[in-house]
């Protein structure tokens, strides 16, 4: 009874970081439907910014519990920096091109992004354990959990429900809304496309550099840190339905779960199993868990 | 016919490294070498791409190639090159034959993200198995050919010639395949499946065939390049490694099967050239090329050659 | 005439939307039968069952007395049925001649010829000529031959429609499903193209089946005529008969010919 309690509060932690780090990938996809490899460089961003930032904050003695509020606004500022720089420095031309050839220009640029990295913040590796331990820890079952991995559940809710909100209740939800169904006859309607574009991209990408910069205190942030989570953020937007926000939950926790399961039961599975899962899902739902019926062509 | 130049220019290229190969130093041979063991993985990828399929997981059999070269010896004690590459290319086939089945109900993105899962499938299967060495990975065997071991100092000069053989006759092979009715068959599928599926033809069958011999490919790749190395390990699964090849086939294009080796040749000289240079800037560099050929060569650098002949 | 095509009992619903309602046809070999009815009276939707791209719900197809109910579409045409399309099918990155040469490719390769063991250029089963002899042959029948190194996505309409249909013949067709063959050419163009295509067609030996909306095109070229509405068929008639019949009037034909009758009658009067 005591494992599986473990497994769930171990898989639900898991979820809560898979889903904030995947959240960001499926709104870029849902809106502009371009599959964006830069969502790795952002994550890696947000954990350098965040290390550097927050490393400064505490090394000068500021107030140490206001340093979540640090790690926080270093993931926005550098997403600040560097997306809109992205999308209307490169992105905006490449719309129109085909779906792949635009994953391959994100490809490109998660590549330059990389070396960016290494450029500003150099090869050694950052720790800046404080925030981390700062909060202390929990028990349940018997096992403690730092109390830190909560901030990243609560992260994970707002960020989720926030964004529900956000495109069911807004003005501005509702015009994503169509936007997403039909870019052309959104601007034949006189909406900013690109605007929305533009917007989606950068608070995407946001999203996922608020993951990697609360993941920042529990690793040591090395370069390549956002390589793995490409691949893992694909895994969950896949089976949940790319494009869905309640699929990438549904993912999220699948995943989450599963990988918690396989860790204190059958470890010698554990790295391939999320990708296995993938690729069931791949093979009989191509379009997700969460997907509506497709019409026909002819 | 045009590739019928081109595929005298290989010749001539091929045979010149032949040729020169005791005169150059090692390393230029091992960068040859290895060249030409990805130009054969992207070979593959080119048959697939000009279907329309773009594979984001090639390595899948790259890997399963060079794996079965290490296997044969670490637990035959097999270390025969020539043997390593044909087990390298029937094992990926006969991995591929069975995932065709599944594979070939896709396109597009979702045969991209399919064949990269099931890559990193591998990789995580690698990466545990203690028996195939997880993340230290495999030591091949030094090499033999016929069973005859050459001498220390020209294993290398031995095993560029065994590959140079392979990629021209697998080339050849391709070559002709392009040429059959299924081979042509490509750009139409790409263009419209039905109008296929209307004339008589199985799109399903031609893309099966198409997966399973760009696996063999890939494997034969895997396998030469796992011999020049002399070490494999789980990292050559892993979807930054398909990247590599995808990037390969986009800087070289798909419209002459003698590209890829260009590509290849020219990603290996970057990558080196790069590297040297400054080795926090080498992905960069390559980031930045492939968007400037993406951007205004879309047709890849084997375009530049076939414009000037029509001029 | 001995019946090869015979469709019994045809009914297709798409949810709340009955496409075919007991449709049944015996088509008689060598003939011509123009299939008329407003958008959406399940003409195509019969072409796509007999040639199995959709299933019929109940019902079945039977070709020359073989029940071919359940084959795919790359089975019917090897058997020898072929179909052009509403909007054309070609492929739009290849060259008329390329398009035509994959077509024939694909015959070839059905028949065990012309792959990757072969030698020389095998003569194409049906045409008894090597695949570019067949090719020029038949562009030039339907008078393509000008566009024959032209890209497909360049093509004017008609071209494009001429292509479509061209493209059926490479597989010898014993019958042929022509949707809409004149939609898209200009009015005056119509008879000059149904009359070139006809006489390509007929010079293969092949029983026809036309979508046409021009109902002057109908009358010139069909022996027969199927009347849709509303996934059923209300006349089954050659086409005097059936074009005066007052259901079609009603349903298809609507007004023009009401205007015809009506000059007839000032004319008579």
């Amino acid at each position: 009874m005591e494992e599986i309690l473990t497994v769930i509060v171990d898989g639900i932690f898991y979820s809560a970081w898979l889903f904030v780090a995947a959240i960001g990938l499926t709104l870029i996809y849902g809106v502009m439907k371009i599959v964006n490899l830069t969502h790795g460089s952002f994550y890696a961003l947000g954990a350098y910014a965040a290390a550097s930032l927050t490393g400064a904050w505490i090394a000068r003695g500021y107030p140490p519990m206001l340093s979540y509020a640090v790690l926080l606004g270093s993931a926005v500022i550098v997403t600040l920096v560097f997306a809109p720089l992205i999308e209307r420095g490169v992105l905006r031309f490449m719309y129109t091109k085909d779906e792949v050839v635009i994953l391959l220009i994100t490809y490109a640029l998660f590549l330059i992004l990389e070396d960016v990295i290494k450029l500003i913040w150099g090869v050694d590796p950052y720790f800046i354990a404080e925030p981390y331990g700062l909060l202390g820890s929990f028990e349940i079952g018997g096992l403690t959990h730092p109390t830190y991995n909560l901030i990243l559940v609560g992260i994970a809710i707002v960020a989720g429900v926030g964004l529900t909100l956000l495109l069911r209740g807004t003005r501005f939800g509702k015009l994503l809304r169509t936007v997403i169904h039909d870019p052309e006859v959104s601007r034949a309607m006189g909406i900013n496309v690109d605007r929305f574009y533009l917007v989606t991209f950068t608070f995407g990408s946001m999203l996922a550099a608020v993951g990697g910069a609360f993941t920042a205190p529990t690793v040591s942030v090395v370069p390549g840190i956002g390589v793995e989570i490409v691949v893992l953020s694909f895994a969950v937007i896949v089976i949940g339905g790319m494009g869905s926000l309640p699929g990438a939950a549904l993912g999220a926790v699948i995943v989450g779960l599963v990988r918690s399961a396989a860790i204190h039961y059958a470890p010698a599975v554990e790295l391939f199993v999320i990708y296995f899962v993938m690729a069931l899902v791949l093979a009989f739902r191509p379009r997700g868990l969460f997907s509506l019926a497709e019409p026909r062509k002819i | 016919m045009k590739s019928d130049r081109t595929l005298i220019i290989l010749g001539v290229i091929l045979l010149a490294l032949v040729v020169a190969g005791p005169l150059l130093p090692q390393w230029a041979m091992f960068l040859a070498t290895i060249a030409i063991a990805k130009g054969l993985v992207a070979l593959g990828l080119l048959l697939q791409l000009r279907a329309g399929l773009v594979s984001f997981g090639q390595a899948l059999y790259y890997c399963i190639g060079a794996y079965s070269a290490g296997s044969l010896g670490r637990f035959f004690g097999i270390g025969d090159m020539l043997l390593q590459m044909l087990t390298g290319c029937i094992m990926a086939a006969l991995v591929a034959y069975i995932l065709g089945f599944l594979l070939a109900r896709y396109r597009g993105i979702f045969y991209g993200l399919l064949s990269l899962a099931l890559s990193m499938i591998l990789y995580g299967l690698l990466v545990k198995s203690e028996a195939l060495g997880s993340t230290d990975g495999i030591n091949i065997l030094p090499s033999t050919v016929f069973g005859i071991r050459p001498e220390q100092a020209w294993v290398r000069y031995a095993v560029l010639v065994a590959g140079c053989a392979v990629a021209f006759i697998a080339t050849l092979l391709v070559d002709r395949y392009l040429k059959t009715p299924l081979g042509q068959l490509a750009p139409a599928i790409k263009d419209n499946e039905i109008r296929v599926e209307y004339m008589g033809a199985s799109v399903r069958d031609a893309i099966h065939v198409k997966y399973v011999i760009a696996a063999a490919l890939s494997g034969i790749g895997g396998a030469l390049a796992a011999t020049t190395v002399g070490h494999i390990d789980p990292d050559m699964a892993y979807w930054t490694t398909s990247g590599e090849f995808i990037f390969i086939t986009i800087l070289a294009g798909t419209n002459s099967v003698v590209a890829p080796f260009l590509g290849a040749a020219i990603f290996g000289i970057i990558h080196t050239v790069a590297f040297d240079i400054s080795p926090n800037t080498w992905q960069m560099t390559l980031g930045i090329a492939l968007l400037l050929v993406i951007v205004f060569l879309p047709d890849g650098l084997w375009s530049l050659f076939t414009r000037r002949k029509a001029a | 005439m001995a019946v090869v095509l015979d469709a019994r009992d045809l009914s297709k619903r798409f949810g709340a939307v009955t496409a075919a309602m007991n449709v049944s046809a015996a088509i008689e070999q060598d003939s011509v039968v123009g299939l008329i009815g407003t958008n959406g009276a399940g003409k195509t939707t019969f072409i796509n069952m007999i040639t199995g791209y959709i299933k019929p719900d109940t019902g079945s197809i039977h070709y020359r007395g073989r029940d071919i109910t359940a084959l795919s579409p790359r089975e019917v045409t090897r058997i020898g049925i072929c179909r052009s399309f509403q909007i054309p099918q070609l492929y739009s990155s290849l060259s008329v001649f390329e398009n035509m040469m994959v077509g024939l490719g694909v015959v070839l390769r059905n028949a065990g010829l012309g792959g990757f063991f072969s030698r020389g250029q095998p003569n194409v089963p049906g045409h008894d000529a090597p695949a570019e002899d067949v090719a020029e042959r038949i562009l030039q029948r339907f008078g393509l031959s000008d566009y024959r190194n032209k890209n497909a996505q360049v093509l004017p309409g008609g071209v494009r429609k001429l292509l479509d249909i061209a493209l059926t013949m490479v597989a010898k067709p014993a019958i042929l499903l022509l949707d809409e063959p004149t939609s898209g050419v200009s009015a005056e163009e119509k008879f000059g193209m149904m009359e070139m295509v006809m006489a390509a067609v007929k010079a293969e030996g092949a029983t026809v089946l036309f979508v046409e909306h021009d109902m002057e095109v109908v009358s010139r070229f069909a022996e027969r005529v199927l009347a849709f509405y509303d996934g059923r068929i209300i006349a089954d008639a050659a086409p005097e008969i059936a074009l005066s019949d007052p259901e079609v009037k009603r349903y298809v034909v609507g007004g023009e010919l009401r205007r015809m009758d009506e000059r007839e009658g000032a004319a008579n009067a």
